[in-house]
Parts: C-alpha cells; structure tokens; sequence
C-alpha cells in the first residue's frame, strides 16, 4: 500500500488535528498513524495516511491542506512516502 | 516507517536549505534525423524533440508537487548538431536555421534550455565541425534557449589548438554580438576537455553519440544543504567533516535517484546517470563557497582553498556513489563565479583571483565557470586561458570547461547583471602578457605520456 506523509508545522492553536482529520474523512483518506510533538510552542505534526481511496486527485489533495492551512495559520505538507524512505533508509 | 525527526529532517532541506533537484534533463538522439535537405532535416529534428519531449515538464511538475521537492529546470540535450548537420549545412548559416529549429522545438514543450549545438573536435576539425563553430555567435544571439558546447580536447588525443584559436576569436565575437545585453551570449558558450557524454547540466549538455535513443538524466544539488550540515560541526576534525559531507551528499543524491527512477517510468524513458553535483545559485544560503567558508577559509581563495575544495568535491562523490549505482555527468562541487553570492564576495574582496580559480579547477568538478573579464582583452588571451584549462583536464584524465564572458563595453571593477539563476559577476582582471606566438602556432598538442606519473 502507498502511503503518503502529511506535515503539520505551525503556531500550536486549538483544533488542528480536528480540522486535518475532517477534512482527511470528508476524502475518505484513512489515518494510520498520527506522531507529534510541541516544541518553544511551534506545533510539529507528521500524519501517515492511506490516500489510495482520496476522492479528489493527489495534486488537489495537496493544494486543498495547504489552503486549509493558510485558514488555521499553520503550514500543511502533503507527500507521497518515498522520499522519505529514500533519503533515509539504505 | 518514517519517523518524525525523517521527515521533518527532509522537509527542512527542502524548505530552509534549498535542496533541490537542479534539472531533468531528457537526452534525444538524432542520429535518425540526418537528412541532405537542409528543410527536410529541420523538419525531422522539430518532430522527434517535440514529439519526445511533451510531456517532459508536465512530468516534472507533477513529481515535484507528489513529493515536495522542488525540480527546477527541464531540458534537453540532444546529439551534437555538427554531426546531424554535416549532410545538409554548406555553410554557417545553414547550420544557424538548425539552431532556431532547436530554440522553437524547445519554446514549444517549455523546457527553459536546449543544449548540443555542439561539436567535438578533441584531435581535428571536420569542415562541418568548423562551419559550426563559425556559427555559434550567430546561433546564440538569434535564439534564447539553445546552448552550445565544443570539446576541444582530451586525455586520450591531446588538445586540436587550431580548433582553440578559433575559439578564441569565436568567444569574442559572440560578446559582441550581444553586447546590448552584457555579452550574455558567451553564457551559453563552454569549451570542454574531456567532455561526459551523458552531463544533465547547461550550457554543457549534449546527449552523446554512445548514448541510447533517448534518456533521462538528472542533477541534483544542494550547496545550502551542506553547508547547514557543516555548521552543526565547527571545530571538529578532519574525520568528522568527511562523515558529514558524505552522509549529506548520500542523502541529497537519494532523493536524484527517487526523481530521475520516477521521471523514466512516467515518460517510458530509460534512466541514464544521477549526476551529483553541487551547483550553486545566486540565492544566499546556495553557494559552494559558503560551504568553503564553513570548513574554515575567511574567504574562497585564501591559501588552503584547493585542498578543502578537494576535500569537499571527493567526499560528494564518495557519498553519492553509495546512493546511485548509475552515477555520471560531471559529479562534483561547480565553482562559478556569477552563480554563486560567496564568489562573488571572495572576488570584490580582492580574495579570490582567476589564477586561484584556475588552481582550484585542478580538484573540482569542471572548470573556469561564469567568468566576466573585461572586453578588450584580445582573442589569443581567450584562446591562452581556454589552452591552459584544457591542459588540466588533459593531462589530470578529468573534465575541465571553461565559460569566460568578455564584457564588451566594461572593464575591471564594473558589474553585469545577467538575472535569474545566472547571477551578477563582477569582472575580473586578466594577465594582459601575450601568448599569441603560443596560440598562433597551429596544430596539435599531443596526448600526454600515461606513465612516469609525477
């Protein structure tokens, strides 16, 4: 199954998650794993989701989290999860 | 699984560091395009690279926005055009149609520079390579994206001076032909020794007559990567700062590999070579010479440059070739001068000159890169750098260039601007002794003795 990273960083604020995970839902992404931590008050989320169902293309997917993250004041990432594995893993 | 401190590792490369990936760049033979119809073969050529390469930057910046990482040029190379245009050019001009056919094929798939005007004449000059040559300067004044290489010499055949002195006058004639726009046209312009076949990056890139019909090539680059790295090791040994470059160029060079493996199964085109080079731009933070000042130089060109040039350029290459199995191109640090903020600060310091460029050319990737030196120095001076640089390359069996932009109009301590990715440059003094009896001499340098190695 591909997976794909999505990034949250910004100003910790209430309701982030939610508002991630609704929109996520509202697509039929499904969430497999959610790591976070807050760090001087900056709020640093990884999300690794399956998109393989999304309702909308990748590339909308991508620009729809960085407009709702544009709306919450924080900065929404989404990628696909081999640019990670690649970078980081032999 | 990734974890958080991976991912957020990468994300910063990328977002505070500006890793990128440099160029996909799609090699095309046209071998199969040879016609003696001048229009006939002009036709041909439109269609293969039109036809190739539609879906080139598509491609690109779909990948770029699936993975988040910033893919900033798509070219394309293609097979060195005095060979195509032996059969149909009779003289300069003819060949010029073929280098406004390469400019419109390449406005029309949006690629931002088309290479392989080129000739290689390492031992001699057919009359097609010469009518070429004598072209360049109208070739390059009446297009945009058309770059131009000529690959005068190499370790195996020696240097063809005729084919430098040529050059020379050549390089000069091209500044003067665009000096409404500071001689832009010599950007476009590099001489080579020993010239790679399958090199992703401009003016440089032609797709070799050993290559396949067509491939993907790709550069990676991250200066500002490294430089970051380095800073976390301040003060620590020798050991330490090879680890990091290495581990750095690792990194850097897997993500060319994701892109260029991706590249080739979305367009059904081979993938060729990762070329890992560090390659600056004007941006602050995307200098080569700021990773120079991090190991501990107060500027590129104090004494001690070469060797930590040598020291950075190996361990780029013994990092990424642990990360690609198919390295190539010219693999290394670049050191130009307009394309980089810290050279340009090393040379209006007064710390950096062409004779110190020249010597770092020996352990660096390529050669005297995006230099402006004054435009009235005489041809022969040209061609005497151009010879001296070819000799490096020559007789240390790596790739040399040389890409000097005579100013025409400006002299020492004046400035050109050539915008976007080519930067400003401040011009450069140059030794003004003649070497015209040298240059003048004609013929042949021979190849140099492979053994009694001092």
């Amino acid at each position: 199954m591909k997976k794909t990273i999505i990034t949250v960083v910004g100003k910790d604020s209430v309701g982030i998650i939610a508002k991630v995970c609704t929109y996520l839902s509202d697509r039929e992404v499904n969430v497999l794993d959610i790591s976070q931590t807050i760090v001087q008050g900056f709020f640093n989320m990884m999300m690794i989701v399956d998109a393989n169902n999304c309702t909308v293309s990748f590339e909308t997917m991508v620009d729809e989290l960085a407009k709702l993250g544009d709306e919450i004041g924080v900065s929404i990432k989404a990628q696909k999860e081999e640019i990670f594995r690649s970078m980081h893993r032999v | 699984m990734p974890n958080l401190y991976e991912v957020f590792e990468t994300n910063d490369m990328i977002e505070h560091m500006n890793l990128d990936v440099r160029t996909i760049t799609l090699g095309i033979s046209l071998l199969d395009c040879i016609d003696s119809d001048l229009d006939k073969l002009n036709q041909k050529i439109y269609d293969k690279i039109t036809t190739l390469a539609k879906d080139l930057v598509e491609t690109g910046n779909e990948i770029q926005k699936e993975y988040g990482i910033p893919i900033v040029n798509k070219r394309i190379s293609v097979t060195p055009i005095s060979l195509i245009g032996g059969a149909a050019c009779k003289s300069p001009e003819d060949f010029v149609t073929i280098a406004k056919t390469l400019d419109r094929a390449a406005k029309a798939v949006g690629v931002n520079f088309l290479g392989g005007y080129s000739a290689l004449v390492a031992k001699g000059m057919t009359e097609a390579d010469r009518l070429l040559i004598e072209s360049v300067p109208m070739a390059l004044s009446s297009t945009e994206k058309v770059c131009s290489s000529i690959n005068v010499g190499s370790t195996k055949t020696g240097i063809d001076m005729d084919a430098v002195r040529l050059i020379g006058e050549i390089i000069l004639k091209t500044a003067e032909y665009t000096r409404e726009e500071d001689s832009i046209g010599c950007a476009k312009f590099v001489v080579f020794c020993n010239a790679p076949d399958d090199n992703p990056f401009m003016a440089g890139a032609f797709h070799g007559v050993t290559e396949a019909d067509a491939i993907i090539n790709v550069g990676v680059s991250g200066p500002g990567v490294v430089k970051c790295a380095l800073e976390k090791v301040r003060g620590k040994d020798f050991e330490t700062l090879c680890e990091t470059i290495k581990k750095t160029a690792f990194k850097i060079t897997r993500v060319g590999q994701l892109v260029a493996k991706e590249a080739s199964k979305r367009l059904s085109i081979p993938f060729g070579i990762i070329d890992l080079s560090l390659a600056p731009t004007p941006a602050i933070g995307d200098s080569v010479a700021d990773i120079l000042h991090e190991i501990g130089l107060e500027y590129a060109g104090a004494p001690g440059t070469t060797a930590a040039l040598a020291l950075l350029n190996d361990q780029v290459k013994k990092g990424g070739v642990m990360a690609s199995s198919y390295v190539g191109g010219l693999s290394g640090a670049f050191i130009p001068v307009s394309e980089d903020q810290g050279m340009i600060n090393a040379v209006e310091a007064n710390a950096l000159t062409l004779e110190k460029l020249e010597a770092m050319t020996c352990v660096c990737s390529v050669g005297l890169d995006m230099i402006a030196i004054p435009g009235d120095v005489s041809a022969s001076t040209i061609s005497g750098i151009i010879a001296d640089e070819m000799a490096i390359g020559m007789v240390n069996q790596k790739t040399t260039a040389v890409r000097l932009i005579p100013v025409i109009g400006k002299g020492v301590g004046e400035r050109v601007e050539f915008g976007g990715l080519l930067g400003y440059a401040p011009i450069m003094p140059v030794n003004r002794y003649s070497c015209e009896a040298f240059v003048n001499r004609g013929g042949r340098i021979p190849a140099p003795i492979h053994s009694f190695k001092n």
